[in-house]
């Protein structure tokens, strides 16, 4: 098998461009949620997301006209809920969670029964990406890359201390609600490839991998970025070679480098 | 007028009004200690102080500084304990008030955040991880950043929550030296005896009425008898 076999196949040129993209926009993102502690709201989205995109399949309407606007709309509420940080809300966002994966699974065995569709919108299949979501995901990327780039020192500031952050005059609430809303665009985009039970893995793993090693935020953020790439791709051609869905191939690949982070954190310590 | 000054005002918290009628001002250069018991409003009024609530009666205003020229020293969150960040990302991050709609930092600010780390003695720490600090060198650091920030205000809510004796005395000892450098200074405290130590004003509030004066003041009043151990509160 060779580097030119794996890209000789158009999907496959479409699945790396959408997926190294979306890898780009998980890693910032995840940082700033994984830090504060909204890990969650990625995972409660691509639930979201599934429901949406079961709903606009039996209605035959286009999947992202309907899962777009319902998922960013999530985004905001479960901001809001994380934001309240009373007890209970990560109660509520599994509430949210599980209803959009049961009214999702409803409408599809309601159609046609369980069976291809629901698993490829569970596990993803990196056959769903057409020409489009390959223009759109270039889009997203580079708002997302000029967000972090503009905004660097603001998003560390709101990320560490929200309060402070208000205080000299930071629009906090703007901020979470830009990233809300970039996260629910990039879940959108990436859990028809990567499956609604695998895509916040995108967001959660990179970030947390590096902080295993990465003492400050500059490091942990390129760190992340670079971790997320090369995980995407060594995962994608793992997937490519043994005929496994992609979004499983690359989150085991994002789980050994998540081990092996944390073993060489470990010693570091000692 | 005063650098701060608050006229009358009326906030509320959850629909509940939790200071009514509040009068105080406070000149450049003086030290404000703001004490009373838990619910008594103390961080309402700073909510106030700063602007994220607005009074529904009366007026906050500042002479000479804008609202976000403030210098804050919030309390420590858990989530800040393990935050990946160095020494000198917090405390350049004091300068955001100061760069407009620019997205990077000038020399100037670096040169500044350099300055006050050397201020509190932290300049040998400033690529230091932020959660291997000890609490005290925490609180340097977000001191620090509060100085960024601050044209002539610090506010400081509960500096010394959690730490030692020997370190809450080395914090209250350098915020003493800022004022003395001209610094004015409004804090939050639960600590009766530390206020009257350090403090020119005392603002003592309670759930019904409240007390501002200086220190002498304080000390004759009945209000200072209720903080104090054996007192008939707390």
């Amino acid at each position: 098998m060779h580097i030119s076999d794996f890209l000789s196949y158009p999907f496959m040129v479409n699945a790396l461009i959408v997926g190294l993209l979306v890898s780009v926009c998980c890693a910032l993102l995840g940082v700033s949620l994984v830090l504060r502690r909204f890990s969650m709201i990625g995972d409660g989205l691509s639930h979201v997301g599934f429901g949406a995109l079961a709903i606009a399949t039996v209605a035959g309407v286009a999947p992202l006209t309907v899962a777009v606007p319902v998922v960013v709309l999530s985004a905001f509420i479960l901001l809001r809920i994380s934001e309240r940080g009373r007890i209970g809300g990560d109660a509520a966002i599994a509430l949210i969670s599980t209803s959009a994966l049961a009214i999702g699974v409803m409408a599809v065995s309601m159609n046609s029964g369980i069976n291809t569709d629901i698993s490829n919108y569970m596990f993803g299949s990196i056959l769903a990406l057409s020409r489009s979501d390959v223009i759109l995901s270039v889009v997203l990327a580079v708002i997302v890359l000029l967000f972090f780039l503009f905004f660097y020192h603001r998003i560390f500031a709101v990320t560490f201390d929200e309060t402070f952050a208000r205080a000299t005059g930071v629009k906090a609430g703007l901020y979470n609600t830009l990233t809300a809303m970039f996260t629910a665009l990039t879940v959108v985009l990436g859990m028809r490839m990567m499956g609604a039970l695998l895509i916040s893995a995108l967001i959660i793993f990179p970030p947390l991998t590096a902080m295993r090693i990465c003492r400050t935020f500059r490091t942990v953020t390129v760190c992340s970025l670079l971790l997320s790439l090369f995980s995407f791709t060594a995962g994608l051609f793992l997937s490519f070679l043994y005929g496994t869905p992609a979004g499983a191939g690359i989150v085991v690949t994002d789980l050994v480098f998540f081990l092996l982070f944390s073993i060489a954190g470990a010693i570091r310590r000692k | 007028m005063a650098l701060v000054n608050c006229e009358n005002i009326t906030l509320s918290y959850e629909g509940r009004n939790v200071i009514s009628d509040l009068t105080f001002h406070l000149g450049k250069g003086e030290y404000l200690c703001i004490v009373g018991e838990n619910g008594s409003g103390k961080s309402t009024l700073l909510k106030g102080i700063l602007g994220f609530v607005k009074p529904s009666e009366g007026t906050i205003s500042f002479d000479g500084i804008a609202q976000n020229e403030i210098g804050y020293l919030p309390q420590q969150t858990d989530r800040q304990k393990d935050f990946p960040a160095s020494v000198s990302e917090i405390v350049i991050s004091g300068c955001l008030n100061r760069m407009g709609f620019r997205p990077f930092y000038s020399s100037k600010e670096k040169n500044l955040a350099a300055r006050n780390m050397e201020r509190l003695g932290i300049s040998s720490m400033v690529q230091k991880p932020y959660n291997e600090l000890s609490g005290g060198q925490q609180q340097r650091v977000l001191l620090a950043r509060a100085l960024c920030a601050a044209e002539s205000l610090l506010v400081l809510d509960e500096p010394v929550t959690g730490l030692d004796p020997v370190v809450t005395g080395e914090l209250y000892e350098l915020i003493r030296k800022l004022h003395q450098e001209g610094m004015t200074i409004i804090m939050v405290s639960h600590d009766v005896s530390a206020a009257l130590k350090y403090a020119d004003l005392i603002l003592h509030l309670h759930h019904n009425g409240y007390f501002f004066g200086t220190r002498r003041e304080y000390e004759q009043s009945p209000f200072c008898m209720m903080l104090k151990p054996g007192g008939d509160e707390e």
